[in-house]
């Protein structure tokens, strides 16, 4: 058995924590069980379940740190994973920027789990993955898909009081669906804590109708349009900007936070970050917020240090940037950690409300293959895929071929028309969202 | 958002690198332990598919595997982190009902092993409901007992770790020394202990080394900030690939250094520094056609995308339609045999047996013999890659040994081979590649890389650019992506370097299928031209 229950995740922790020599120890324990199934071409291709239980120990002496791992766990494999950790510990300098292990938290209470989903049997996943491969037969199309679940568990103790435990339940689901002909393509996903929540036929059927609806798209000239990016298209861009949040790269110079000094500014009375600088439009609101009800992260980040609600941007402005220990210590601010998941605010509208109040505008289902252009102003690059429709009049007129989009999430978020209702997606919440003079630089010929 | 395969190298705040590691770690000792010995894993694997077949397979095959890792991660003047890792376990594939089945244990006693396999016939049986096409294996003959090892003079798995960080420490310090501000360095060591062995009656021992050394360093000036990563390769050699040998240098007048088969950290790492301050002065390009030239550490990449990708054939035939995507090169056109996927003087081939290179092996993981043939033969479209299982359904009877799984506990798939451009006849010079360019840009190093999901539009930067007026390197310029489509873009190949300049790059952590499993490939080629290329300003004022 993978999942430990807190009470024997607990004992197996201080027995490692007994066995170590060194002067501050850290033991994160993470199992977790899951299972998948693969289709492609109409059948199943192929399909798994695994588990796994392993153990982390870091080891400092001093300043000197060192990391070993194993996932056995008899008397002698746990003394030899600590001697491990403290032999490498030994070899290794001294790191000037070491911070010693947090002490006791409290943490708030979690709503990761679901039972739901730690029951799920190969039957009920090869079930889900016929009710999505039978209407795309049925419809004479071909579906490729893929239903992944995950129950998993982490533990972190150390020798200074620390004990923080979490267990949480995942379920992911995608599917493409394609013509027979490969003129037309569509995709849909979904992401749950509760595998009850999860209907691969009703997700499928969104697939189909904009499978069978982006035959013969016609070619729209490279150039700046008015779209409509649902979450799964803008979730890729806004994921990057927050993975460039870290204060310490503002204050270093590198990163599109760090402060751009005026003309004749004294740089050595300049703040060194854009913290508190309004940078997005001021219906912008993005935070972390481990007790989301529908997207929840753990109560603590791998380091144990508890989360709580933290606004990154409020009303537009730049409200928090995350750092280390180090680094907090070092500028004189709190300990900022990362959050686990991302939530941006929306509003009331429907996706079909945001195409009728639109007279000439794109439709984008999704963004692939994002990669960064220039990081000083995150500018990005990547297409647009399986879905991709003009609307004009408040209707969708017709498909059109895909583009290369050129664009700074930046510039997206003061560009912005309209927010939906935000949905799940890869763990955050992330509103549809109508922004204008989005850059497509080229056309592509992939369907 | 939290993967838990994987294992942040370096503490808070240092930035989100993040390696696929697995399993239990060991003590510098024990990584120089001798592999298990090979009469117990035979004896081991014969168990799993003995009880396979016990159990109605009608095939099935077995992967003892051992792997281990270490990666020593710096950065500045500090040592962020030192990891070691160890993975053991088998992997059991069956097809039963003409279905695959799979599954895998670290618990290698026989009864677990022989469960595991009874688990995987299981599988197979339970997915058999919803089987439409039963699966038909290409004939390979059984090869008996055979071992195979990378060709590797310095294991590096032996060298001290203290001499490991002096090195990257040295490096940094060489970086920051010539102009840069803040610079990471990271050494990777993978050891691949795979034993396959399947009712084919083949029982093969390999001992696979990999290595990669990178580093990112960033220079930041009042004009704004820059990078430059390294320009050494992924190699499957061991520790002797740092040893930095002239006779591997190719230097091109007025830009760079490219490294063959064995590499300078600390030059390279010197270079990058007086590079990023250049960088940071360097005007923006133009945007506008040129002729581009493309020094192979940047071309392998852009083969890797636009060549070696659309040619999988599962991407071809739909298995990853869901995930990477389906591809452009169907099998109409190759049926056509008139395909025409490049000029007349492009040749692409795939080789598994090139040595130092990522994907060279023996035998893949479904016990076939790895061997060279022709993806694309006088600009033609003639071959894919393809596995036992596939290819079949081009009308072929010989698998072409692309069946690769990271981990004894992950299923083995088709994969891409190292895929590579052939050097002209004439053995000509890089700096007789760019002479007759009037208005040109050459390109070093790989940077942004984006293609779509069938691989035609794509838009490729890199780390080094430089202007190339009349025939001659002038100035470093920055804010350089080239954007074309595939099949116009190799058609628009219009010279190559010869053999002298011919160089292995490659990829170490290529990401495909579901759930995804990284996989290591390399890509030789020359220093090559294409003309009249759209080059874009990535520049962008928000």
């Amino acid at each position: 058995m993978t999942i430990l229950s807190e009470a024997n995740a607990k004992a197996l922790l201080e027995k490692v924590i007994k066995l170590s020599k060194a002067d501050q120890v850290e033991c994160n324990l993470d199992g977790n069980i899951g299972g998948n199934i693969r289709y492609a071409r109409n059948t199943v291709s192929t399909a798994g379940e695994e588990s796994d239980l392993v153990l982390v120990v870091q080891s400092t002496f001093g300043k000197r740190t060192g990391t070993a791992t194993i996932n056995e766990f008899d008397d002698a494999s746990l003394a030899k994973v600590v001697e491990r950790s403290e032999e490498l510990a030994k070899l290794a300098p001294e790191n000037e920027e070491y911070m010693p292990n947090f002490g006791t938290q409290k943490y708030l209470p979690s709503n990761t789990y679901f039972e739901s989903t730690a029951s799920i049997s190969p039957e009920n996943r090869a079930q889900a993955a016929e009710d999505s491969i039978a209407p795309s037969k049925k419809n004479k199309l071909v579906a490729a898909g893929f239903l992944e679940e995950q129950v998993r568990f982490r533990a972190i103790m150390n020798n200074t009081g620390l004990f923080a435990y979490n267990k949480d339940t995942n379920v992911d689901f995608s599917v493409t669906i394609r013509t027979e002909d490969g003129k037309g393509s569509g995709w849909v996903t979904r992401n749950y804590s509760d595998y009850k929540l999860l209907d691969t036929a009703k997700a499928s059927s969104i697939a189909i109708m904009k499978s069978k609806n982006s035959v013969d798209a016609k070619a729209l000239e490279p150039g700046k349009y008015t779209v409509i990016l649902e979450p799964a298209a803008s979730v890729g861009l806004l994921g990057n900007m927050v993975r460039n949040f870290g204060q310490r790269g503002a204050d270093e110079g590198r990163s599109f936070l760090s402060y751009k000094l005026k003309e004749g500014e004294d740089a050595s009375k300049a703040p060194k970050n854009r913290l508190g600088e309004k940078m997005f439009d001021e219906v912008v609101n993005i935070y972390s917020d481990p007790q989301h009800p529908i997207a929840p992260a753990a109560p603590f980040g791998n380091d144990g240090y508890p989360r709580k609600r933290t606004d990154w941007i409020k009303n537009g402005v730049i409200a928090n940037m995350p750092n280390s220990p180090y680094w907090a210590k070092k500028t004189e601010v709190p300990y900022m950690p990362s959050g686990g998941n991302i939530i941006m605010d929306g509003g009331d509208q429907s996706l079909e409300d945001m195409i009728k109040s639109t007279r000439r505008g794109i439709l984008v289902t999704r963004l692939w293959y994002i990669r960064s252009l220039d990081p000083q102003s995150l500018l990005y690059t990547g297409l647009t895929r399986d879905g991709t429709f003009y609307i004009e009049d408040g209707k969708i007129k017709y498909p059109i071929k895909n583009f290369r989009f050129n664009e700074s999430p930046i510039v997206m978020l003061n560009n912005i028309e309209a927010l939906g209702k935000p949905e799940r997606i890869d763990g955050n919440m992330i509103p549809p969202m109508k922004i204008r003079d989005f850059t497509f630089s080229s056309l592509s010929d992939a369907v | 958002m939290e993967r838990r395969d994987f294992i942040k190298l370096g503490g808070a705040g240092m930035g989100a690198l993040l390696m696929p590691v697995s399993g239990l770690a060991v003590s510098l000792d024990q990584l120089l332990d001798k592999p298990m010995d090979v009469a117990y894993k035979k004896k081991l694997a014969d168990i799993a598919l003995n009880a396979a077949k016990a159990a109605g397979a009608t095939y099935a095959d077995a992967r003892i595997g051992r792997y281990l890792n270490q990666f020593v991660r710096t950065s500045e003047t500090r040592v962020d982190n030192i990891v070691n890792t160890e993975s053991a376990g088998i992997g059991i594939r069956v097809i039963a009902n003409g279905t695959w089945g799979f599954a895998s244990t670290s618990n290698m006693t026989p009864d677990s092993i022989a469960q595991t396999a009874q688990r995987a016939v299981a599988v197979a049986k339970a997915n058999s409901k919803f089987q439409t096409s039963p699966v038909k294996l290409a004939p390979v003959k059984g090869v008996g007992d055979v071992k195979w090892q990378t060709p590797i003079t310095k294991n590096a798995f032996e060298v001290p770790i203290k001499d490991k960080v002096d090195l990257l420490l040295s490096v940094n310090d060489a970086a920051m020394a010539n102009g840069a501000n803040f610079i990471s360095s990271t050494l990777f060591l993978v050891n691949e202990q795979k034993y396959f062995a399947s009712t084919d009656g083949s029982y093969i021992d390999q001992d696979i080394h990999r290595l990669w050394a990178p580093f990112t360093a960033t220079a930041v000036g009042p004009e704004g900030f820059k990078q430059r990563s390294s320009l050494g390769n992924p190699v499957g050699m061991g520790y002797e690939y740092l040893d930095g040998l002239e006779k591997d240098k190719i230097k091109i007048t007025g830009a760079n250094v490219g490294y063959n088969n064995s590499y300078d950290m600390l030059e390279d790492a010197a270079a990058a520094g007086k590079q990023l301050k250049a960088k940071l002065k360097a005007k923006s390009v133009e945007p506008g056609k040129y002729d581009i030239v493309l020094d192979p550490a940047h071309l392998m990449l852009t083969i890797h995308e636009s060549v070696g990708h659309p040619l999988e054939l599962d991407r071809v035939l739909g298995y990853e339609a869901n995930y990477a995507g389906t591809s452009f090169a169907t099998l109409d056109k190759w049926k056509s045999g008139k395909f025409q996927y490049g000029s007349d003087i492009v040749n692409l081939f795939a080789d598994k047996t090139q040595p130092y290179s990522l994907g060279n092996v023996a035998y893949d993981d479904e016990g076939v013999k790895t061997k060279q043939w022709d993806l694309i033969k006088d600009g033609i479209l003639v071959n894919y890659q393809a596995t036992r299982d596939q290819v079949h359904m081009i009308d072929q009877n010989e698998s072409h040994g692309c069946s690769y799984s990271q981990s004894w506990r992950d299923v083995q798939f088709q994969r891409m081979s190292n895929v590579s451009l052939k050097p002209n006849p004439k053995d000509i010079s890089a700096e007789d590649v760019i002479k007759d360019v009037e208005k040109g840009i050459y390109i070093a190093g790989r940077g942004s890389f984006s293609i779509d999901q069938q691989r035609y539009n794509f838009q490729f930067g890199g780390q080094l650019f430089y202007e190339i007026k009349d025939g001659k390197i002038v100035d470093q310029i920055e804010d350089v992506a080239y954007q074309s489509n595939t099949q116009e873009f190799w058609n628009s190949c219009t010279q190559m370097a010869g053999k002298s300049d011919y160089r292995v790059g490659g990829s170490f952590f290529d990401g495909k299928g579901q759930p995804s499993q990284v996989s290591a490939v390399s890509h030789g080629c020359p220093t090559t031209r294409f003309n009249n290329i759209n080059v874009i300003n990535t520049a962008r004022n928000v």
